[in-house]
């Protein structure tokens, strides 16, 4: 785990997703570990067409690697700005560069203080360990 | 520790187990063993495979050896294919049936020497099998002896096979020809020299004694290194295998499918004598078959994957046994089993994933056949 990722400024789900938080938004993706452990990722289903929204801890979409499929899990609530289309064609993406242009989708924050219930970095890895 | 530590305890490992903790290799649960999955990416590897080689470490099959002057009257009983075309130094593809034609397993048998033999089983199944194979073994004049532990398998796979291997080999491989063997030392290390393999390339397989096969894969490894091999991990041997067409057993084949609806005709010889499932076979070949084994090839976006529902139209006419993504061929791809009527190339069906009818095509088998 040690030549993994996790910078400090982001915040994390238990289901292995990331939030970067800026004002009233929030950007979300998966972690370094997450792609890590899928492997080659392949094909990614999300809610493309923006206005939709997402509900924390509910599943907004599915991610398929060469060996499996799993679902995503939003951390947040709220309804969907942007969805980062280059992850239709490219999911690669998501394996080289988990945090920047893996991004998955921007949302307007319906209830902030879920973020709350979010952990930390050091808290995370510290859950990753006690996996 | 931690569940998944506790679930290791219990599974068995290779004899490479600690190769592969070196090498990084993310080890997964595969039919109560502990084995790679991958050591770096399944694409790399499995792309590694068909442009120069990869190294598997498959020492968690089994292999029984059978000895004595029944050997052959034996085995032409256990099996539906011939083993009595073979040379001494050949091998075969076959199967382990039950009366009803249900397949116990899928194997190869060796021909030793004049009445020796050595069957190659799957790793999940090797109790079963040599529990089967010593009981059907009582009115003949065999001795049977599960070897598994004793005996250690890497796949050497890929275009650069011979040539990696040659140098480390005395035996001549340019005159071993496919499904063919020869035993000769490997860097001093005896061994059977195969051309055998799961992959859809040409390559070797080396069994050797367990107790040397770290040995044998440090010098493979390293004689392969700038040719470009690569370690590789039971993700790539799927997909690789995948794209060949062949069976892999719990997917393809079970005790309730038989092997001629899953396209394995060509290893059942009805008029080579009575054997263990004959006259089912015979029953089945004559009624002909309700279902078929069919390549599926996603037109639609998605990735089917074993157990997803095949549709044609508003009806269910089967389900997937495999599926994922083939490198090779930039598609998503599966098998599955369609109702007999439905097992048409070219036809357009429907896959469900998670809920949602993706079109597909039905497609005959293999998807990929490696250039001569």
């Amino acid at each position: 785990m040690a030549k993994l990722n996790h910078p400090a400024n982001l915040k994390y789900s238990k289901t292995d997703e990331w939030v970067r938080v800026d004002g009233d938004e929030a950007t979300v993706g998966i972690t370094d570990y997450a792609q890590d452990q899928l492997g080659d990722i392949v094909y990614i289903e999300l809610p493309w067409n923006a206005s939709q929204s997402v509900s924390a801890e509910e599943k907004f979409g599915d991610i398929e690697s060469v060996k499996a499929t799993s679902e995503l899990v939003s951390p947040v609530s709220g309804s969907i700005t942007k969805v980062n289309e280059n992850l239709k064609d490219t999911p690669e993406l998501i394996n080289d560069s988990p945090y920047e242009q893996g991004w998955m989708f921007v949302v307007k924050l319906s209830d902030p203080a879920e973020l709350d219930h979010l952990m930390n970095a050091t808290d995370y890895l510290a859950y990753l360990e006690g996996r | 520790m931690t569940e998944e530590d506790r679930a290791a305890a219990s599974l068995k490992r290779t004899p490479l187990y600690h190769e592969h903790r070196a090498l990084d290799a993310r080890l997964v649960e595969f039919s109560g063993w502990e084995m790679p999955v991958q050591y770096s990416s399944i694409l790399e590897e499995h792309r590694a495979v068909r442009a120069r080689a990869g190294l598997f470490d498959v020492s968690h099959m089994g292999e029984f050896r059978v000895e004595g002057q029944d050997a052959l009257a034996y085995l032409q009983y256990l099996v539906p294919n011939d083993v009595s075309k073979l040379a001494i130094h050949q091998a075969l593809y076959t199967q382990l049936c039950l009366p009803d034609a249900g397949a116990i397993d899928d194997l190869l048998i060796y021909r030793v020497g004049e009445d020796q033999y050595m069957m190659v089983v799957n790793a999940g199944n090797i109790d079963k099998d040599f529990a089967w194979a010593k009981q059907q073994s009582r009115n003949f004049d065999v001795q049977l002896s599960n070897q598994s532990d004793e005996t250690g398998l890497l796949a050497l796979q890929g275009p650069e096979a011979q040539h990696i291997l040659q140098p480390l080999t005395a035996a001549d491989l340019s005159s071993i020809r496919y499904y063919h063997f020869e035993p000769g030392q490997v860097n001093g290390i005896e061994c059977i020299i195969s051309r055998t393999g799961y992959t859809g390339e040409d390559g070797f397989e080396l069994y050797c004694p367990s107790s040397r096969v770290v040995e044998l894969w440090r010098d493979v490894l390293a004689a392969g290194k700038e040719r470009g091999l690569l370690p590789a991990g039971l993700g790539a041997r799927d997909t690789l295998r995948l794209e060949a067409g062949y069976c892999l057993y719990g997917h393809e084949l079970d005790e309730a499918t038989n092997p001629l609806e899953a396209g394995l005709g060509w290893t059942i010889k009805l008029n080579k004598g009575d054997f263990i499932g004959h006259d089912a076979l015979a029953k089945i070949k004559e009624h002909g078959l309700t279902r078929k084994l069919v390549g599926i090839e996603m037109t639609g976006r998605g990735v089917c994957r074993s157990g997803y529902a095949i549709y044609a139209g508003d009806q269910q006419i089967g389900a997937l046994t495999s599926g994922a993504p083939a490198p090779t061929l930039n598609k998503n791809i599966g098998m599955g089993y369609v109702s007999a009527a439905h097992a048409v190339p070219g036809k357009t069906v429907h896959i469900d994933i998670r809920g949602k009818h993706t079109a597909a095509q039905i497609t005959a088998l293999p998807f990929y056949k490696r250039q001569k």
